[in-house]
């Protein structure tokens, strides 16, 4: 699971406005495959933390009910023109991946 | 300092000395709540839920808004945006009542975030989408009904 996951983080007066799409089946462990009938093994985000430079502003659990590939918006008062945004994620078998942007 | 250490190592107060360390800036909020919470995302109705969460009764508020279809055609893909005007709100989570697993995301906010979330949820059936809100030590909730034509959760 090392693709890419799109961010964006824009100045909206002074608050930021940060998307994040990420790339991941976010299978429920319910779903069988079509072909086999064999049930599709649960696999799933289960954490997102995102900060903006260096200092925590989200921590995010999720559950098997958050779309396939899942998008994110949040806001943050504060933050200037510049700033460092990363978001990270961890899924339940342990995969990761991280990505940043700067807000513009 | 280090007379505190040891009290957070012994746990003497429990969850309440993890919350001093927090504000303390001991340990980072990230480390402290990286543990998934598995109770509450295991549990099959909406009061075990909660219960899960540590919420207890929410007071319903109107600062609290949610905004999501009347009508979701394909249940596998919902927008809901969360949005709370209460002041210090620390916490959004978001249920959908019906779902076999109704607590679908947990939102943990600190430095400066607003309380709003937007994201995309699943849902098997018609249901009541439900944000509980924790701000100020206290929780309140709101919900609003979302009609499903094609259920989300079989793929």
């Amino acid at each position: 699971m090392a693709e890419p996951m799109r961010i964006r983080a824009t100045m909206a007066g002074d608050v930021a406005d940060v998307k994040v799409l990420m790339n991941h089946p976010m299978e429920t462990g319910l779903r069988k495959d079509a072909k086999t009938g064999q049930l599709v093994p649960a696999h799933f985000i289960q954490d997102v933390t995102a900060t903006i430079n260096g200092a925590a502003v989200l921590n995010a659990d999720f559950g098997t009910a958050i779309s396939k590939n899942p998008y994110l918006g949040f806001k943050v008062k504060g933050p200037k023109k510049g700033d460092k945004v990363v978001v990270n994620w961890v899924d339940n078998k342990g995969d990761k991946n991280s990505a940043e942007a700067t807000i513009g | 300092m280090n007379a505190l250490r040891r009290n957070v190592l012994k746990g003497t107060a429990g969850a309440g000395t993890v919350a001093i360390a927090v504000a303390a800036g001991l340990l980072k909020p990230t480390q402290a709540m990286a543990a998934w919470n598995k109770a509450a995302f295991e549990a099959k109705n909406v009061g075990d839920a909660m219960k899960g969460l540590g919420v207890a009764g929410p007071a319903d508020s109107k600062e609290i808004a949610i905004k999501a279809p009347d009508i979701a055609e394909n249940g596998s893909v919902v927008p809901v945006e969360v949005t709370s005007s209460i002041a210090g709100t620390t916490s959004i989570a978001i249920l959908a009542d019906k779902n076999g697993v109704p607590l679908v995301g947990t939102y943990n906010l600190s430095g400066g975030a607003e309380g709003y979330i937007s994201t995309r949820i699943k849902m098997v059936q018609t249901s009541l989408v439900r944000a509980v809100v924790n701000a100020g030590g206290k929780s309140y909730t709101a919900a609003k009904e979302v009609k499903v034509t094609i259920g989300g959760c079989g793929g």
